[in-house]
């Protein structure tokens, strides 16, 4: 397609940078649904939940799970400031399926003691590991 | 002057000293090389983070937020980032330094100590450590950053302190450190290097704004903790080669100076034993 319009986004976390690139489309859960930003784009400042970004360039989508952070979205410019993002091939699938089935355990006690916020989380961020490695 | 079985004796054990210094230099100049990596990683989330805190309260000009303000507490928390080893030159002292030197007033600190050399100097003159995180400080985590700034977060919105500062070395480059105090809360950022362009492009949240700086202040704390912890560790590094450095190097001219000591005694025994013989000599003939 010729008419794609290309901006430049930019993926950071506390190690490295993630991703640096054009994109023509980038799409990602936050804090109020799942969103697909292309070019110019009304400024915008988002959380991001657990889940997938997908992120569509020249050659094809690439894919990463993202777990926590925000965004920021200019007219040509996007950038996601990132807590935890990984590549599908970074990603140690029997580790996120331990890491599940913990969590569940956790949530099925139903022990006040336990925070059950923070194992919903935990949760999420599990079956987001899982399902964006199967993508590999 | 000292027999010459002194000067060979402290020559040696300076020699094994010299040894030791120049393995723990080349240990920390590998170490440096990788936290040096590491620092230099971490700082563009740092930088970008700051970027977009300042476009932020930039654009919310005059909000009124908890976190923008001092608590009515009079209590100060420092967090403290030192190192868990010495010989590593001034690199502690000067940390701690900034903390008895400063304006600071001891008895409404509460010291949240990373690394032990800091905790005990500060342990010894009286003040009172609150926490203490020094295993975090042989590989700092953004876990790690994360609970230290959910401490101190919660103990400044519960009232229980006022401020919150944070004192590291920061890490220029590999041989230039500074020791640097920094306020954490309230966030004080200078709003006049922002251009009025940029202060009236208007940003959309997708949640109320005072929302959004609840989430993204923490991050923000988190973040400049992992940076100082990051970049603590490069400092300490650096601080310990260039003490190992010059440690060698003395070392190398004290046992220059010995050795020079050392001939001299040899000599000077050798011309004693030739002037006995020869005055044996004659006094035979």
């Amino acid at each position: 397609m010729a008419d794609r319009n290309y901006f430049d986004l930019k993926i950071i976390s506390p190690d490295r940078i993630f991703y640096e690139g054009k994109a023509w489309m980038v799409e990602l859960t936050t804090s109020e649904g799942q969103i697909g930003i292309y070019k110019k784009h009304v400024p915008l400042t988002a959380m991001i939940e657990p889940g997938e970004i997908r992120i569509s360039e020249e050659e094809g989508v690439k894919v990463a799970a993202i777990h926590a952070g925000f965004l920021e979205v200019l007219p040509e410019k996007i950038t996601v400031l990132a807590e935890v993002v990984e590549w599908p091939e970074e990603i140690d699938i029997h580790r996120a399926e331990e890491a599940k089935i913990r969590a569940e355990r956790r949530i099925a006690t139903k022990d006040p003691n336990i925070n059950l916020h923070r194992a919903e989380i935990a949760l999420r961020r599990a079956l987001t590991r899982i399902d964006v490695a199967q993508k590999k | 002057m000292a027999s010459m079985r002194d000067i060979k004796r402290r020559k040696s054990s300076i020699s094994s000293t010299q040894q030791i210094t120049k393995a723990m230099k080349l240990v920390s100049t590998v170490k440096l090389q990788k936290t040096k990596t590491r620092a230099e990683n971490a700082k563009p989330y740092f930088d970008e983070m700051y970027a977009v805190i300042t476009s932020v309260l930039a654009k919310s000009g005059n909000i009124d937020h908890p976190y923008l303000k001092s608590g009515s507490s009079e209590k100060k928390a420092v967090i403290v980032v030192t190192s868990n080893r010495g010989l590593a030159g001034g690199y502690n002292s000067n940390v701690v330094k900034l903390i008895t030197a400063g304006e600071l007033e001891k008895n409404k600190l509460e010291i949240y100590a990373i690394g032990k050399k800091g905790r005990e100097a500060l342990e010894k003159k009286g003040y009172e450590i609150k926490e203490d995180y020094s295993s975090v400080i042989n590989s700092p985590l953004y876990q790690d950053a994360k609970e230290i700034s959910a401490k101190v977060l919660e103990e400044f919105t519960d009232g229980k302190i006022g401020e919150i500062y944070l004192a590291y070395t920061s890490f220029k480059n590999t041989v230039v450190h500074i020791p640097k105090l920094l306020k954490l809360l309230p966030v004080e950022i200078d709003l006049s290097k922002v251009s009025r362009e940029e202060a009236l492009t208007p940003m959309n949240y997708e949640m109320e704004e005072e929302e959004a700086l609840e989430i993204i202040i923490p991050k923000y704390v988190t973040s400049i903790i992992y940076g100082a912890l990051i970049e603590a560790v490069a400092s300490e590094n650096g601080a310990r080669m260039q003490a190992m450095d010059s440690a060698t190097s003395n070392a190398e001219e004290m046992i220059d100076k010995l050795s020079l000591q050392y001939n001299r005694a040899r000599q000077g025994s050798i011309t004693q034993e030739l002037t006995e013989i020869i005055a044996g000599a004659q006094a035979v003939d």
